[in-house]
C-alpha cells in the first residue's frame, strides 16, 4: 500500500458517498473565509482535517466533495491528501497511537516504548487491533523533545514516558477513561523535573 | 546566569495563565499603540540596532530582512507577514511553549512586525500535530480581536491588521519558507526556486516575509525595553536572549531562556541537571537541532553557544536545540536515525535529495553494524557533498551535514566497526 518515500497510496475499497454535517459545513465556510477572494484552494487542508474529524479518515468521496466546494480539480485535493502524513487514507482505530522514534526520543529509549506498545496491543506499526480500538504508527519528530520519549494519541501528547507509563496510558484508554495528557512524570511542562530553576517568581 | 528580569518569556513553563489579562500583567500589550505610532521605519531601525537574528535556524539579521519588504505597492495589493510555527526540527520544542503558554507575545509581535513590514495581514502556519497549541493561540487571537488590539483600527492606531491561523498536516518540509507558502496556498509543500524572493513575490504572489515564532514574539519586548537593552546581552552580532531546548542524555531535559553565548557546559550543568553520569561521560552534542553537525566532547568543554562561536567549530546554533549524547550512545545509529528522518521528509522534488537521502540512510544503516568497507566512508562523504548545495532548498544540506559531522569526528569509530565486522565474519567462515 505504500509508495516510495512512504507516501501512501489511495486504497481501492472506498465508500460511495460523503457529506459534511451541517456543523462541519459551517466550519468549512469559516475556514474558507480566512483566505482572500479567489483563494479557496488554501482551505484544502482545513477541509480535509474536518472530513477526517467527522469520519476518522479521508475517503476519495470526501476528497471529491472538498474539490467541489473549493472549485478545484479533484487531483488538487488527492495530491495534498497523499502528501501530508496526518491524513489517514484508510480507516484507523478509535485511538491512533503515534510513537515518535526520531533521535531525541531514541536517545531517551523510545525503543522501549515501541516494544511495550507492540506487545501490549499485539500489533505492529500500520496495524489496528481487532476490536478496532487502537492503531499503531511510527512517526517522525513531534516537537516535544525535552519531554522525550513521547507519543501522540489523537490530539493529545503523552510525554516523559517509560514502558510501564505508556502501557498505563493505553490501559486507561481501553477502559474508556481519558488519561491526563502531557508529562507523565509529575512536571508541569518543559521545566526541569525537580522544579524550575528560573521563573519561580520573587527571585 | 541571566536574571529573570531580563527574560522575555516569563510564562515559558505555563505556571501562569496564558490569557489576555495575565499577559497584560506580564507587560504584554503595554503602549502598543505608541509603538505603532512611531512608524514602520522606527521599528525596523530598532530591530536592526538590537542585532536580533532570526531564531528559526538560519540566523539572518531580522531588521534587515524586515526592511526588504516594499515601501510602496500597487493600489489594493496585499502584503503578508507569514509566521513559521511549523516547528519540526528534531530537538526543537521552544515555539510550542510560546504558543501554548505565552501566545500574546506572538500575537502582539505579529501586529508590530506586520506594521514594520507594511503588511496587511499575518498568517501563522502551525504544524498540524500541535493541536492544543493551535487552540491556545487561536484563543489569544480571538481575545485580541475582542479587545480591539488587532483587526480594523488595531489598538486605535488607525492601522488595519488581521491575523489568521493555518494548521499544517504533517510535513517537515513546510518549515522551509517557500514550501510553507505553497502549503498555505493549498498545495503540496514543494519549495520554490528563489529568486523571486518572498519579499517580492511570496504568498499569492504578493510581497511576504516568513519569520520564526520566537523572532516575532521577542520583538515587542525589544521595542518596549529598547534595542540597547537587548544588544547589551550576549556579544556583538550575537545579542539578546535565546530559548534553548536541552534534550537527550541529561538528568533533567528542559527548555530555558538564557543569554546568547552561554557556555554549553553551564547550560547543561546549571539548567539541565548535568550530563547523565557526569560531564566526563559526555560523548558529543548536536548543538542546534538535527540539521547541524555534532561536536565531540573535547570541543564542548569551553564552548559558548552563539551563532559565530558554533560556526568556528564547524557546526551551527540552528534552533538552539541542544541534543546531548553520553558515552552509552550508539553514535552511528543516532546519526542514521536522522538520515532516516530526512529520507522520510524529503519532498522528492530534486533528484540529489530524493535519491541521496535514501542512499545515505542505507549506507549508514550498514555502517551501524560495520557491514561496509573503509572506502565507503569516503564515498559516503563524497555523496554528501553531491547532495549539499545541489537542491532547491536546504533540506539536502541538512541531510548532509549530520553525516559530515559524524565522519569528521567519529571516523575511527566507523572504521573500528568495519574491522570488527570483518573479523567476526572471517571467524565465522573458518
Amino acid at each position: 500500500m505504500s509508495l516510495a518515500h512512504g507516501r501512501p497510496s489511495i486504497p481501492d475499497r472506498q465508500p460511495v458517498g460523503f457529506a459534511f454535517s451541517d456543523e462541519n459545513r459551517a466550519k468549512a465556510e469559516a475556514a474558507i473565509a480566512k483566505y482572500p477572494e479567489g483563494r479557496r484552494q488554501s482551505a484544502v487542508m482545513p477541509l480535509l482535517d474536518l472530513a477526517q474529524r467527522q469520519e476518522g479518515w479521508v475517503s476519495v468521496a470526501a476528497m471529491d466533495v472538498i474539490a467541489d466546494i473549493l472549485e478545484v480539480p479533484a487531483i488538487r485535493v488527492y495530491e495534498v491528501a497523499t502528501f501530508y502524513t496526518m491524513f489517514n487514507l484508510e480507516p484507523v482505530g478509535e485511538f491512533l497511537v503515534q510513537i515518535c522514534t526520531t533521535t531525541p526520543c531514541m536517545l531517551r529509549d523510545s525503543d522501549a516504548i515501541v516494544d511495550a506498545c507492540r506487545s501490549h496491543l499485539g500489533i505492529d506499526f500500520g496495524e489496528t487491533t481487532t476490536d478496532g480500538k487502537f492503531t499503531l504508527k511510527e512517526v517522525e519528530c513531534l516537537g516535544a523533545c525535552v519531554n522525550a520519549p513521547m507519543v501522540q494519541i489523537n490530539d493529545d501528547y503523552y510525554e516523559d514516558l517509560d514502558a510501564a507509563k505508556a502501557v498505563g496510558v493505553l490501559e486507561t484508554l481501553a477502559r474508556g477513561e481519558t488519561p491526563v495528557a502531557g508529562p507523565q512524570n509529575g512536571r508541569r511542562s518543559s521545566e526541569p523535573v525537580s522544579g524550575a530553576r528560573t521563573l519561580r517568581g520573587g527571585d | 546566569m541571566l536574571q529573570d528580569k531580563d527574560r522575555v518569556f516569563t510564562n515559558l513553563y505555563g505556571f501562569e495563565s496564558p490569557d489576555l489579562d495575565a499577559a497584560r500583567a506580564r507587560g504584554d500589550w503595554d503602549g502598543t499603540k505608541n509603538l505603532l505610532a512611531k512608524g514602520p521605519d522606527w521599528i525596523v531601525e530598532e530591530i536592526k540596532k538590537s542585532e536580533l537574528r532570526g531564531r528559526g535556524g538560519a540566523g539572518f539579521p531580522s531588521g534587515l530582512k524586515w526592511s526588504f519588504m516594499p515601501r510602496e505597492r500597487p493600489e489594493g495589493q496585499p502584503a503578508y507577514l507569514v509566521v513559521n510555527a511549523d516547528e519540526s526540527e528534531p530537538g526543537t520544542c521552544k515555539d510550542r511553549d510560546i504558543m501554548r503558554h505565552d501566545p500574546h507575545k506572538l500575537v502582539e509581535g505579529c501586529l508590530l512586525a506586520g506594521h514594520a513590514m507594511r503588511a496587511t495581514a499575518a498568517y501563522v502556519y502551525i504544524r498540524g500535530e500541535f493541536h492544543k497549541e493551535a487552540v491556545a493561540l487561536q484563543k489569544a487571537i480571538d481575545e485580541a480581536y475582542d479587545a480591539g488590539l488587532v483587526g480594523g483600527d488595531a489598538c486605535g492606531s488607525g492601522y488595519d491588521f488581521d491575523i489568521f491561523l493555518h494548521r499544517g498536516a504533517g510535513a517537515y518540509i513546510c518549515g522551509e519558507e517557500t514550501a510553507l507558502l505553497e502549503s498555505l496556498e493549498g498545495k503540496k509543500g514543494l519549495p520554490r526556486l528563489k529568486p523571486p524572493f518572498p519579499a517580492q513575490a511570496g504568498l499569492y504572489g504578493c510581497p511576504s516575509t516568513v519569520t520564526n515564532v520566537e523572532t516575532v514574539a521577542v520583538s515587542p519586548t525589544i521595542l518596549r525595553r529598547g534595542a540597547d537593552w537587548f544588544a547589551s546581552l550576549g556579544r556583538p552580532r550575537n545579542t539578546g536572549t535565546k530559548l534553548f531546548c536541552v534534550s537527550g542524555h541529561v538528568n533533567e531535559p528542559c527548555n530555558v531562556e538564557e543569554e546568547m553565548g552561554i557556555p554549553l557546559r553551564e547550560l547543561i550543568d546549571r539548567h539541565a541537571g548535568g550530563v547523565r553520569g557526569g560531564w566526563d561521560n559526555l560523548l558529543a552534542v548536536i548543538p542546534g537541532g538535527s540539521s547541524v553537525p555534532c561536536i565531540p566532547k573535547p570541543a564542548c568543554d569551553e564552548l559558548p553557544l552563539d551563532f559565530d562561536s558554533l560556526v568556528e567549530v564547524k557546526s551551527g546554533l540552528g534552533t538552539a536545540a541542544v541534543i546531548v549524547m553520553d558515552k552509552s550512545t550508539d553514535i552511528v545509529r543516532a546519526i542514521w536515525r536522522l538520515s532516516k528522518f530526512y529520507k522520510h521528509e524529503s519532498c522528492g522534488q530534486c533528484t540529489p535529495c530524493r535519491e541521496g537521502t535514501g542512499w545515505m540512510m542505507r549506507v549508514l544503516g550498514r555502517m551501524i553494524e560495520g557491514r561496509a568497507s573503509h572506502d565507503e566512508i569516503d564515498l559516503l562523504e563524497e555523496v554528501t557533498t553531491q547532495v549539499e548545495g545541489h537542491t532547491i532548498c536546504a533540506l539536502g544540506d541538512a541531510a548532509a551535514w549530520p553525516i559530515q559531522g559524524l565522519i569528521r569526528h567519529f571516523r575511527p569509530e566507523l572504521e573500528r566497526r568495519i574491522d570488527e565486522c570483518r573479523r567476526s565474519s572471517a571467524m565465522a567462515a573458518e
